[in-house]
């Protein structure tokens, strides 16, 4: 048993040249077979088998990596929180995830260095406006902090903000919502695996799954990269890849992988203390607590899975922040890079069980996901464990493509689609 | 940065001329009407969303202004070819219309 991370253990390690410190997560070979078996061991993979194991009791638990721990989109993402959705059942999924975020780091007793510095959705034309009131009041109805600010009020607050009237895309105003922010997007991997694997989780990586052995219409194990692994649940939290998952199961996905790139500039002194958002204009950007400008914006049209898209991308992302932001023309970028993202007609995520008996997808997090984390996770831990969603994730169930009932998040969802 | 050829226009250009169309080849139903929801479902949402060789359209917005058909692969972005519609969908059903 690892002991606990402390002042006291940073102290007494420190005082003996940080010597003696064990890895946070046991590495595991894979057994024959287990309980419960999560395929994808990023943030929300791993949010689910802690919480698989600490609420629901289940110990015989093995997270599947076909690559390392945390080296999809967990470290991809530009590292946004936030819960100001427009309708109620992603509102409240979203700012269940907000909630456990708060209490994370005391949690995972790892920190994952969730910074609240509030989140600003601007907008630029008068229906901009009238939809972020809308969104703003919705929010308020379902117990969830978001304001409306005018121009003069964001100019306030974001002194570096280009809030001219002869803007191409003037800003009008903004909503805000205070409790809003970022993490760290690595630390959250990391503290989920740590504290999932102290309950005898086996992370198990470079073990990829290439077959699923299903009869009689319920899973009874997997083929992998390190050999055959029962269990007769399955839970895949593979986002790009999960149309790949899926099509082993023999299930169609209401899926399509684009890449979505963001990129990061040289650090610089604190100029930006929150995060911007725009539709209009299409970017987001906050600055990390290194000083790097992290920056994003839409994904690229075409489906792909090759971690990389198209200059043009860039240069239009480029643009916008240039368009909020003038004074970051002289800032120059360190790195680009690009993730898989798992898009669904209305930009709301799959949590949902199959036709497949015992097998669970947890995917469609689109652009998205990061921000859902431990609510993800611990509502698709509740799924799996009691074979039945949990209230919150009910309404996102796979049947929703032939009900109907889609809940069109695009509006809110974010600049990406 | 792609670079298309447009079998309409007979010439290669950058990709941003061109619109993205998703999945080719989807059949509209004949009879809508006769479908349960869950095929109807299929037809509108459900994607093939393959990692690898995809058959997918795209329109040269700013050319002709033409939908055609690429066969790309989407785990590499190599590109095999470019077809009009309907040639494309020979060469698809001589594959036997898989991915």
């Amino acid at each position: 048993m690892r002991k606990d991370y402390s002042s006291w253990s940073l102290f007494t390690k420190g005082l003996r040249h940080n010597e003696g410190w064990n890895p946070a997560w046991r590495s595991a070979e894979p057994k024959p077979s287990y309980d419960v078996v999560i395929v994808g061991a990023g943030g929300h993979g791993l949010a689910t088998a802690y919480y698989l194991a600490k609420d629901h009791g289940v110990r015989n638990i093995a997270v599947l990596e076909k690559g390392y721990l945390g080296g999809g989109n967990t470290a991809r993402n530009t590292t946004i929180v936030r819960s100001n959705y427009l309708w109620d059942e992603a509102a409240l999924l979203y700012e269940h995830a907000l909630k456990l975020w708060e209490g994370l780091t005391e949690d995972l007793n790892f920190n994952v260095m969730f910074s609240q510095r509030g989140v600003f959705n601007l907008g630029h034309t008068l229906q901009d406006m009238r939809d972020i009131e809308r969104r703003v009041n919705a929010n308020n109805l379902d117990g969830i902090d978001a304001m409306v600010l005018d121009a003069a009020e964001v100019k306030r607050r974001i002194p570096i903000l280009n809030t001219s009237k002869s803007a191409r895309y003037p800003v009008l105003g903004a909503s805000f919502q205070p409790r809003g922010g970022v993490a760290r997007h690595d630390a959250v991997a990391w503290g989920f695996a740590r504290a999932a694997s102290k309950y005898g989780v086996d992370i198990i990586e470079n073990c990829e799954v290439t077959g699923m052995d299903i009869a009689n219409g319920r899973i009874a194990g997997l083929e992998t990269t390190r050999g055959t692994i029962r269990s007769e649940r399955v839970g895949c939290v593979a986002s790009g890849h999960s149309s790949v998952l899926a099509k082993m199961a023999g299930i169609r996905m209401p899926i399509e992988s684009h890449p979505l790139q963001a990129f990061v500039s040289e650090s610089m002194k604190p100029v930006l203390d929150t995060v911007v958002m725009s539709n209009a204009v299409h970017g987001y950007a906050s600055q990390s607590d290194k000083g790097e400008l992290v920056i994003g914006a839409g994904i690229d049209h075409y489906t792909s899975y090759t971690q990389r898209g198209s200059p043009h991308i860039i240069e239009h992302t480029a643009a916008a922040i240039l368009e909020l932001f003038p004074m970051f023309s002289r800032a120059r970028m360190n790195r680009q890079w690009g993730g898989i993202v798992d898009t669904t007609p209305d930009a709301c995520p799959i949590i949902s069980k199959t036709k497949v008996k015992g097998l669970y997808f947890n995917c469609g997090w689109g652009t998205g996901g990061f921000k859902a984390t431990p609510g993800s996770g611990n509502v698709f831990a509740h799924t799996i464990a009691r074979d039945d969603p949990h209230p919150l994730n009910r309404a996102f169930d796979l049947a929703r493509f032939s009900t109907g009932h889609l809940i069109d998040e695009h509006g809110a969802a974010g600049v990406a689609h | 940065m792609f670079v298309l050829f447009c079998p309409h226009c007979g010439e290669k250009r950058e990709e941003e001329e061109f619109g993205y169309g998703g999945e080719a080849f989807i059949p509209r139903p004949a009879t809508p009407e006769a479908l349960d929801d869950e095929a109807w479902g299929d037809y509108l949402f459900m994607r093939k969303n393959p990692k690898g060789w995809h058959w997918e359209m795209w329109s040269h917005n700013t050319g002709c202004r033409k939908f055609f058909v690429v066969k790309r692969n989407t785990a590499t972005n190599a590109i095999a070819g470019s077809w009009t519609l309907a040639e494309g969908r020979k060469a698809y059903d001589a594959e036997g219309g898989s991915t």
